[in-house]
């Protein structure tokens, strides 16, 4: 729901960037998102045609990667990818503990790269 | 064809929002002023649930509320009726509040003369959980009316948050909500969360987390 503000952001963050590094145009922007984020794919390309209209990165196409969420067992260490919405019961694979786990991975939401002429 | 250039950039898109959090987090610090943001869906008793606490609270700490609503000022009216200083923020159609919206908030309180401010986000369990609104504690309140399956749907809202109050726990008994299932789903994303049953309509369960939440403010204010 919050697209338009993270896409400007988005905007804001890749010109920067490609004005830092001198370029003509951008192509692409390469973005990480967690799974634990609700962000649309299309809206946000939507929003970012609108908002990059006579920059830089006009007609940019957004590639978008979803991190998996990805918890740790305190009790037995193992890391496990989670289908966080879809699955009743969240338990260790290897110890079948349920009681203490932790995030570490899920939640990212930066920029990795432009691709650029 | 001219190549195409591959840019390093490994930026985090929300970090802007977080410098703003960090800086209003010192801030509180230095002014002591314990600052709580209150998310839940529309209607699971915000407000009712923040007049309660502070009718607690008000003798023991200097309170107030930062209102954030879409468009109206009908909360922030509740409010300031009970002699409670509030600020109120129309976020302009926008569905959350972020750490400069909150910023704002804050300069146009005397935090001088205030212990406790807590903070009626608007009401989502979507895009709040996103924003670090520069707050010390994240509380939610999931209401009963609202299903047992919420954990489920948004798991980022209850992983954020160090407090979790099942309101309207008055309507369990008429409903097929499985309070123990919740709960456990609830600690397996979040192990570190309090959880309190609460109803903000008969006080159940209000004394223990505004106990809870007197002894976090006397804390951080000493």
């Amino acid at each position: 729901m919050h697209e338009l503000q993270v896409t400007k952001r988005i905007l804001d963050i890749a010109l920067k960037h490609a004005q830092a590094s001198r370029v003509n145009k951008v192509l692409a922007i390469q973005l990480r998102i967690g799974a634990m984020s609700d962000l649309e794919d299309q809206w946000i390309q939507k929003y970012f045609d609108h908002l990059s209209k006579n920059t830089l990165a006009e007609n940019a196409r957004l590639k978008i990667e979803r991190a998996p969420a990805v918890m740790k067992c305190n009790d037995c260490g193992h890391s496990f990818e989670v289908s966080i919405k879809e699955i009743d019961k969240i338990q260790c694979p290897e110890c079948a503990h349920a009681s203490s786990l932790t995030f570490i991975s899920g939640r990212e939401y930066y920029i990795k790269n432009l691709e650029a002429i | 064809m001219e190549n195409i250039r591959l840019i390093e950039v490994k930026e985090n898109i929300l970090a802007d929002n977080d410098v703003v959090a960090q800086k209003s987090k010192s801030r509180l610090s230095d002014e002591k002023t314990f600052l709580v943001n209150l998310m839940a869906s529309p209607g699971a008793g915000k407000t009712t649930l923040i007049l309660k606490t502070l009718e607690i609270l008000k003798n023991q700490f200097r309170t107030g509320v930062i209102e954030a609503d879409i468009d109206s000022m009908v909360d922030a009216e509740k409010v300031a009726a009970q002699n409670i200083t509030a600020v109120q923020l129309r976020t302009g159609g926008f569905c959350h509040l972020d750490a400069s919206m909150v910023e704002n908030g804050l300069d146009n309180m005397d935090l001088d003369k205030l212990d406790l401010v807590i903070i009626e986000n608007v009401g989502n369990l979507v895009c709040p959980a996103e924003f670090d609104t520069g707050a010390i504690k994240n509380v939610m309140i999931l209401s009963v009316p609202e299903g047992d399956d919420k954990p489920l749907k948004y798991p980022l809202m209850f992983s954020v948050c160090d407090v979790l109050l099942v309101n309207k726990i008055d309507y369990l008994h008429m409903t097929d909500f499985d309070l123990e299932a919740m709960r456990e789903r609830v600690l397996t994303l979040n192990p570190k969360i309090r959880i309190f049953e609460v109803s903000a309509k008969t006080g159940d369960g209000i004394e223990a987390w505004a106990s809870w939440l007197a002894d976090e403010t006397t804390s951080f204010i000493e």
